[in-house]
């Protein structure tokens, strides 16, 4: 407006400027990530010999059988998957922020998202089964079962067992991602003020934090969509398998012996593509239903003090992911030192270390390796990720677009073959698979995630604590490092625990960028969970769960530690 | 500067000729081994089972203090990963200096790879020293992989046997099925208890092999591509039997096991009754660790059951092509697959004629005991030959097309 425009456009050119050199970096490989992707669909792998365009493996995908089915299966297990997460962390925090309570259960949640997936999957798996834990508790006492009955869970066709492995790990994500988002809400205030106008907790803490505190955890909240909508390990164990979802079979195709299937499977990972955006656009939809109902509730001035049963509903959602992993996790350790476990006894026969013994033992040296990717590929990342919010947080909060929206490309597209694409770049690159290569893939796998976890607390730093420093006549770097950053200490922290379990679970990017030169925990288990031995599966997941476990561990009380001194600091 | 630029380039130079001599050739063995000696060896195999990977571990101890290779196991979930490594770097131009040095193959892995050139060749299988013990007259998938030849491009390490397996604590001898047909009779008066890996797995189109052959009049057709023209009359019998087994199966065949380690794990829920395996020592084995029961026993079917060999090959532009030949290579000295037949190693049966072995050698190969639940060679039974490959891509889609979506 009065503005004149050469100051503008200015100062658009220098965030651009450094910008283009984190796009150069950075986006290069998330190019011939996507290329990887894009080229083959349309019919162009040299290396196949094949380098004419064509759509015809689109129309192959086409009249393959029942591919609907699976798009639409694994379309609305995320939706469904996302709703139900969103909706029980909602209502935990709307019951029990700032409760006693709360602090108590914040602590035991956080760690299970140190679990893996597949591992979470796998134990899911072996309680509900017929031939599963809890059908043995009351086998043949209770049900009479001599041999197990033919139900069909895990894999039933509605998705049920895979919604319910799903959502159990997604809830522990967003509420560790709402944790680090709370401190910046004024919720005693609002809680008091809420109060004193006679509304239930529930329905207060909606109207008045909600819209604030979904602001701040969006992003993680299409992050969760797009995961639940693209899974494989979790939807092969517990999803449907007649058909399998879309991911599943894109899986299938690209481990097919006919190397032909790439162009396949190529083609049908851009539907897969159409399919994640579907999904998000769905979500802006019940988004924007979202917000209309609230508004109404807001305005019609309901103050709905009788919500114990749904508060309880919620406390009893959380607990029971909490209870499911923890029991799935503590029956794979049952798993890890048993001797023969037959239908329908309820504990091993026999007990024996000698899993541990014969697996231990190599695994040390791939323990250094895991370890040392993890710190490394979370400490780049997080470095990245805050030299990128402190470049760009001006400009985003003035209502610009950030401009590395890029950089959640990898989330977004199936990994095989976002990492195919970046395999021939490191290839011709010349560089050799070796340590160097396998972090930087790591690095871009985990940055997606940390900035994330980063971004929303970051915007949402009260500005006025800035202003102060540079007032004081404070450099943007010192106002940086003695003001924002202490500020942020809890969710830097949390953002790192995340890009270390990130790292700690990548098996494509470390197989196959690593050439086989790397061995991390991710590549170990799951070459052995490709043999289905529980016992083996149990001594991995242990162990995998129990790196990130020690990072979140490190970052829940890494603030308690450092601010003993200071209370509104230490939650 | 100049002169240590120069030194630098020479350096390279060197390094590549290196490179290229590494074609090694497996004709001149002293030259083999002198180059082998301080590589290391990436070999990518499937890493699904302790027991496997303790013996590659083995294996590799004894490279290391008799030939000075270090010899790396890349654990893979699937070959195909392997496959596509090199797929990938013969799309980038490296055509030396690769990442996997060697493979564990056979069928249509092989298959692909042969017909994308992307195998070290020509011949050098049977030119290691250890061919001469290889029993390629009796066992003729030695030479051919699912009826592609080998062509000397993959060594043999193993043989593999399809064989059935049952708890005797649940399932009486004198009731077991000896034919497909005889499997269906079972199934009947037993509903639920019998399943096979959803294909595209591996063992579960195996299970589809054995019954097109058996209920195909014209076998000698399995042994060429499939003929357009009559693909779907020669594969009715086939799919008039699964439409009447299918229902009979565990779950009605709403779901499937995933691969053969989970259908053992379900003979020991349970939940299976009569279970399948490539490895006549599977269950002896899984014994041996706790995985079965010990009431667990191995059958055939007297009219012969699927029998095929898996193989070690080097990729076209693997680093250490060397030691590639001179693993393979001990991998097949009787020492080597003596161990491997060893159910309490591994127990998968080697590919050597005993006739061919040193005395010593023959006597520990027949001395072996082989386990609770193995059956003897010759209690195997005949073996049948897979078909080509063309007919299992050409099943596998006509599956999925009639059964891929059974919810």
């Amino acid at each position: 407006m009065g503005r004149p425009i050469s100051v503008k456009a200015l100062k658009g050119s220098r965030t651009f400027t450094a910008n283009t050199l984190l796009a150069l970096i950075l986006g290069l490989p998330i190019l011939a990530g996507v290329a990887g992707v894009v080229l083959p669909a349309f019919g162009y792998l040299p290396a196949l010999g094949r380098s004419e365009f064509t759509f015809n493996h689109f129309a192959e995908l086409f009249a393959q059988p029942h591919i609907l089915r699976s798009s639409l299966t694994g379309l609305l297990a995320g939706l469904v998957t996302t709703g139900a997460a969103v909706a029980v962390v909602g209502t935990f925090l709307a019951g029990f922020a700032g409760t006693p309570a709360f602090s108590r259960i914040q602590h035991v949640v956080s760690p299970l998202l140190a679990v893996p997936h597949a591992s979470a999957a796998f134990a899911l798996a072996f309680l509900v089964a017929p031939s599963g834990f809890l059908v043995r508790l009351v086998s043949p006492e209770l049900t009479g079962f001599g041999r197990p009955p033919q139900w069909l869970v895990p894999n039933d066709p509605l998705a049920l067992s895979m919604l319910a492995g799903l959502i159990t790990k997604e809830v522990p994500f967003l509420f560790l991602i709402a944790l680090a988002a709370l401190p910046q809400l004024p919720l005693r205030q609002s809680r008091q003020l809420t109060a004193a106008l006679g509304y239930g907790r529930l329905i207060g803490f909606l109207v008045s934090l909600w819209p604030a505190l979904y602001r701040q955890i969006r992003l993680a909240v299409f992050a969760v969509l797009v995961y639940s909508v693209s899974v494989v390990d979790v939807a092969i164990i517990l999803g449907p398998q007649l058909p399998a979802t879309l991911p599943v079979r894109i899986a299938q195709w690209t481990a097919d012996h006919d190397l032909g299937a790439r162009f396949l499977a190529s083609a049908a990972a851009l539907l897969q593509l159409g399919v994640v955006l579907a999904a998000v656009a769905i979500w802006l939809l019940i988004e924007r239903l979202g917000r209309f109902v609230l508004r109404k509730l807001t305005y019609s001035g309901r103050r709905l003090r009788n919500d114990a049963v749904p508060r309880l509903v919620s406390a009893f959602a959380m607990a029971g992911c909490a209870a499911l992993i923890f029991l799935g996790i503590s029956i794979l350790g049952v798993w890890s030192v048993a001797g023969l476990w037959p239908f329908p006894r309820a504990l091993p026969a026999e007990l024996t270390l000698q899993t541990w013994l014969r697996t231990l033992p190599p695994l040390w040296p791939v323990l250094r390796t895991t370890t040392a990717l993890a710190l490394l590929s979370a400490a780049l990342a997080l470095f990245c990720a805050i030299l990128l919010l402190h470049r760009n947080g001006a400009a985003e909060r003035r209502g610009n677009v950030p401009r590395y929206r890029l950089l959640y490309l990898p989330l977004l597209l199936p990994e095989i073959s976002f990492v195919f694409g970046l395999q021939i770049l490191i290839i011709s690159a010349g560089l050799k698979p070796a340590f160097w290569s396998v972090l930087a893939v790591h690095f871009l796998f985990v940055l997606p995630y940390v900035l994330l976890s980063l971004s929303a607390p970051w915007r949402e730093v009260d500005p006025r604590f800035e202003r102060i420093a540079a007032g004081f006549g404070k450099s943007a770097l010192r106002t940086l490092l003695t003001v924002r950053l202490p500020l942020l200490f809890r969710a830097c922290l949390t953002a790192y625990a995340v890009g270390f379990s990130v790292s700690v679970s990548l098996y494509l990017p470390t197989l196959l960028i690593g050439g086989g030169r790397l061995t991390t925990i991710a590549t170990e288990a799951v070459a052995l969970s490709s043999g289905g031995d529980r016992r083996v599966i149990g001594v991995y997941a242990l162990v995998q769960a129990s790196l990130p476990f020690l990072a979140f561990l490190i970052a829940s009380l890494g603030p308690q530690l450092l601010f003993r001194n200071r209370r509104a600091m230490r939650t | 500067m100049i002169g240590a630029r120069k030194i630098v380039a020479a350096a390279m130079l060197a390094f590549g000729l290196a490179g290229e001599a590494s074609a090694a050739d497996a004709g001149n063995w002293n030259a083999v081994l002198a180059e082998a000696k301080g590589q290391t060896v990436y070999f990518n195999a499937w890493g699904g089972s302790e027991n496997i990977n303790a013996y590659i571990r083995w294996a590799g101890g004894e490279m290391k203090s008799r030939y000075g290779v270090d010899v790396v196991h890349v654990k893979l979930d699937d070959t195909a990963k392997a496959v596509a490594t090199v797929v990938a770097e013969k799309a980038a131009g490296k055509n030396d200096g690769g990442a996997v040095d060697l493979v564990w193959i056979n069928g249509e892995n092989f298959a692909a790879m042969k017909r994308e050139g992307l195998l070290f060749g020509p011949d050098w299988a049977t030119k290691l020293p250890n061919w001469r013990y290889v029993d390629h007259e009796t066992k003729p998938t030695v030479l051919r992989d699912f009826t592609i030849p080998t062509e000397g491009l993959e060594s043999p390490w193993g043989g593999a046997k399809l064989v059935f397996f049952h708890d005797t604590a649940r399932t009486r001898k004198a009731d077991l099925p000896d034919s497909a047909k005889g499997l269906l009779t079972w199934a009947e008066s037993n509903p639920g208890r019998f399943s096979y890996p959803q294909p595209p797995d591996f063992t579960g189109t195996s299970f589809l092999k054995q019954v097109l052959i058996e209920l195909l009049d014209d076998k000698a057709k399995l042994q060429r591509p499939v003929d357009d023209a009559t693909f779907a009359a020669d594969a009715a019998p086939l799919f008039a039997y699964l439409d009447k087994l299918t229902p009979l199966l565990w779950r009605q065949g709403k779901a499937y096991p995933q691969n053969y380690p989970d259908m053992k794990q379900k003979l020991a829920d349970g939940e299976l009754d009569i279970i399948f395996a490539f490895n006549p020592a599977e269950a002896s084995s899984a014994i041996a660790n706790g995985e079965l029961p010990d009431t667990v026993r191995s059958f055939v079917f007297s009219g012969g059951t699927l029998g095929n060999t898996h193989f070690l090959a080097i990729p076209y532009n693997a680093t250490a092509k060397a030691g590639a030949l001179l693993v393979a290579d001990f991998l097949l000295s009787p020492e080597a697959q003596l161990r491997k037949q060893d159910p309490k190693v591994w127990g998968d049966p080697t590919v050597l004629s005993l006739a061919k072995l040193a005395a010593k050698d023959r006597s520990a190969f027949e001395n072996l005991d082989l386990g609770i639940a193995t059956l003897k060679p010759d209690e195997l039974g005949p073996a049948l030959d897979e078909p080509h490959p063309d007919w299992m891509t050409r099943i596998e889609a006509q599956w999925i097309r009639r059964y891929g979506a059974a919810n």
